[in-house]
């Protein structure tokens, strides 16, 4: 189990802003005793991978109900590798059509966690996959 | 309405029945729950008696359909004289594919049309600016200038048909008006409405591109010019639909939205216009949720309350100044991705929930929604399922077929009581704008979507298919894609655009705009000629950001606590 609480930055990207679920998973992580950075909407890569390195984070989630996950997700991961954190786990959340998922994990997102997923659920896999990362 | 005596004798015999009918029963068959509760948490009895209601007064609280206050429907005949405008939400791609689906939803019998616009678009941003990358065409259908609409509205009399523009202030709208004079029709025959509501932007869907104040401000200037200029167009639509999908309650849908119509009322009034000037040119969007009677309940409550609040707190003597009138949506957050077809009983459950609330407009979602924007298939199959409600259930022939139910009636009264106690509590506060910058209505939003959320996990409420009833196999059906390729035939047309159009004329009509804006006047007339112009709407709503500022998102989150 890694020292202190698991840092996690909820934050949308892109121009959608309903936060509905964000705002839901934030809470829930808070309530498993994550310590949580929310980031906002509106966030673009850069700002993104600027932000989880300022506050040192485990893992990064990410809501994006727009569609425009194919393109903007590939660019946060690259990012996170140019900067050097690619340890940080990354998880996605929103409108992301099945046969886009393993099109994502190929880019190194961890884990898609669609409509109907349970927030237990969110919890349990940074849980367990925090530990893989950091050991 | 019921004699004290009648009502005692009822209530006396339900104890026996109660003894002797019930208790019986529920040592065989236990009820299913401790606490029966409607969605939004509700109380309900195992049956509703005239005692429910007592103290109920028809003429008083009812009345008949089209008189105030309105409870039961706001005409007289309602749907034995004219079903609901079918007016489904639809944008894509860009404006040829948008008008080819508009016109392949006319063709299969759709009413009027209701159009969504891309992200970028309703951020003020082109196509072509970077942060539009991935975004064009997702969501709505991108407009980046006059030759947009045009191309949007091609070979569709806009005579002929009602237009509902999801979109805000000015731009849009100007090029709509624009495009239909180049058509011969003149802005007094146009019939539709803007949505134009800065709050629902602003609260329910995080779109703030200008401070709160300004982008009121640009909302107020396009109800003022309309009043004015468009006797038989809704320039704005005061929507719950939006807060609703947050995860708010029933109450607190009507109760925020209605509190917004009063801000938005005293926006009006303070430009100098009569309450009944532009009152009857007020419209409604409510959601159709799962609960069927409690949404039921719902409009009925919105009704009386909003009627009581234009008359006695402004004054309204026109009774059309009194009116809910209203769009519904059948609830997107309550579409699941799995088995998606199962959406389809979903929608009709909920369009039949608004059509018994007596909606004047209606959008059924299609089945593949909580996945994509819907394909003509399952478009079809939402707009057939009004279709089946309005000329096969039979519900239709009859106003207000609910009204005098005991059960309805005691749902409406407690939902207009809860929704009356956020209203109060909101002037309280002193009226949204306050309510909203120190965050009391964001707050109570999340805290019932929370709250709802929890509800699933633990199974106390069911959703078919995701927590009970799960199926392993995976349902495929076919979904809509969308590509960058659309946003790469906006950004060659801007690119052309600008290569052809009278670029002096363009610059001095923002200029222009510019002054009027530093002058704070009504930005209509001036954005009309931007837009004539071929100016593109970045560069319409660039002089909007200069001359407003850009929200400050970072210092909101932090203000907010989140």
């Amino acid at each position: 189990m890694p020292e202190g609480k698991i840092r996690v930055l909820i934050s949308k990207l892109g121009l959608d802003g309903h936060d509905r679920g964000v705002l839901i998973v934030t809470q829930a992580l808070r309530d498993a005793g994550m310590e949580v950075i929310y980031g906002g909407i509106k966030q673009t890569p850069e700002n993104l991978v600027g932000t989880a390195i300022q506050e040192d984070v485990d893992a990064i989630g990410l809501s994006i109900l727009s569609g425009a996950h194919t393109i903007l997700m590939p660019k946060v991961m690259q990012l996170l590798r140019e900067s050097g954190v690619d340890d940080i786990l990354v998880i996605v959340g929103g409108v992301i059509p099945p046969e886009d998922v393993p099109k994502l994990k190929e880019f190194g997102v961890a884990e898609v966690f669609g409509p109907g997923t349970d927030t237990n659920e969110i919890v349990k896999y940074i849980r367990e996959n925090i530990r893989a990362k950091r050991s | 309405m019921f004699d004290k005596e009648k009502i005692d004798k009822i209530e006396k015999h339900k104890k026996e029945w109660e003894e002797e009918c019930v208790s019986p029963e529920v040592r065989i068959f236990p009820e299913r729950k401790e606490e029966f509760t409607t969605m939004s948490g509700i109380p309900i009895k195992r049956v509703y008696t005239p005692k429910d209601i007592e103290g109920f007064d028809y003429m008083k609280d009812l009345s008949f359909p089209g008189e105030y206050p309105f409870t039961r429907g706001i005409h007289s005949t309602m749907y034995r004289g004219r079903f609901w405008t079918i007016r489904q939400f639809t944008g894509f791609g860009d404006p040829r594919e948008t008008n080819k689906r508009l016109k392949y939803l006319l063709e299969h019998g759709t009413t009027g049309l209701n159009l969504a616009f891309d992200l970028p678009t309703i951020n003020g941003l082109g196509s072509d600016h970077p942060l539009s990358e991935g975004e064009v065409g997702r969501d709505g259908v991108p407009v980046d200038s006059l030759e947009d609409v045009e191309e949007l509205f091609d070979g569709i009399p806009l005579d002929k048909v009602s237009t509902s523009l999801v979109i805000a202030y000015p731009p849009i709208p100007c090029m709509y008006i624009i495009t239909a004079e180049k058509q011969g029709v003149a802005p007094h025959k146009l019939a539709g409405t803007y949505q134009n509501d800065s709050f629902c932007r602003d609260v329910a869907a995080n779109v703030r591109v200008i401070p709160r104040k300004a982008e009121l401000k640009l909302a107020t200037d396009l109800v003022v010019w309309s009043t004015r200029h468009m006797p038989r167009w809704y320039p704005i639509s005061i929507v719950g639909y939006q807060i609703r999908e947050k995860g708010c309650t029933a109450a607190q849908e009507i109760a925020f939205t209605l509190s917004e119509g009063i801000a938005f009322v005293e926006s009006f009034l303070s430009r100098g216009l009569g309450v009944d000037e532009f009152g009857p040119r007020l419209s409604f969007m409510w959601n159709a949720h799962n609960d069927f009677f409690e949404e039921i309940a719902k409009y009925r409550a919105a009704r009386r309350i909003w009627a009581r609040i234009m008359k006695e707190r402004f004054g309204a003597k026109d009774p059309r100044s009194m009116m809910v009138r209203f769009h519904t949506q059948t609830a997107g957050c309550s579409l699941t991705a799995q088995q998606p077809e199962i959406n389809i009983a979903r929608v009709a459950i909920q369009a039949l929930a608004a059509v018994l609330g007596g909606t004047q407009s209606l959008h059924t979602n299609s089945m593949d929604e909580a996945l994509a924007l819907p394909t003509e298939d399952a478009v079809r199959i939402a707009v057939r399922t009004q279709q089946v409600i309005a000329e096969e259930s039979g519900v239709t022939n009859a106003v207000d077929p609910l009204g005098g139910s005991y059960f309805v009636e005691a749902l409406t009264n407690r939902v207009e009581e809860e929704a009356l106690a956020y209203i109060e509590k909101i002037n309280s506060l002193g009226g949204m704008m306050e309510a909203v910058e120190t965050g009391y209505v964001q707050r109570e939003v999340a805290k019932a979507a929370y709250r709802y959320q929890k509800e699933v996990e633990s199974g106390e409420t069911a959703v078919v298919g995701v927590n009970k009833y799960i199926t392993d196999e995976e349902q495929k059906i076919e979904i809509l894609e969308i590509d960058e390729a659309f946003r790469r035939y906006q950004c060659d047309k801007i690119e052309r655009l600008k290569e052809r159009r009278d670029n002096k004329e363009v610059k001095e009509a923002l200029e222009k705009l510019r002054e009027c804006a530093e002058r704070d006047e009504n930005l209509m007339e001036p954005t009309f000629k931007a837009a004539r112009a071929y100016a593109t709407l970045h560069e319409i709503w660039d002089v909007y950001r200069d001359r407003y500022g850009t929200f400050d998102e970072s210092a909101m989150v932090t203000s907010l606590g989140y």
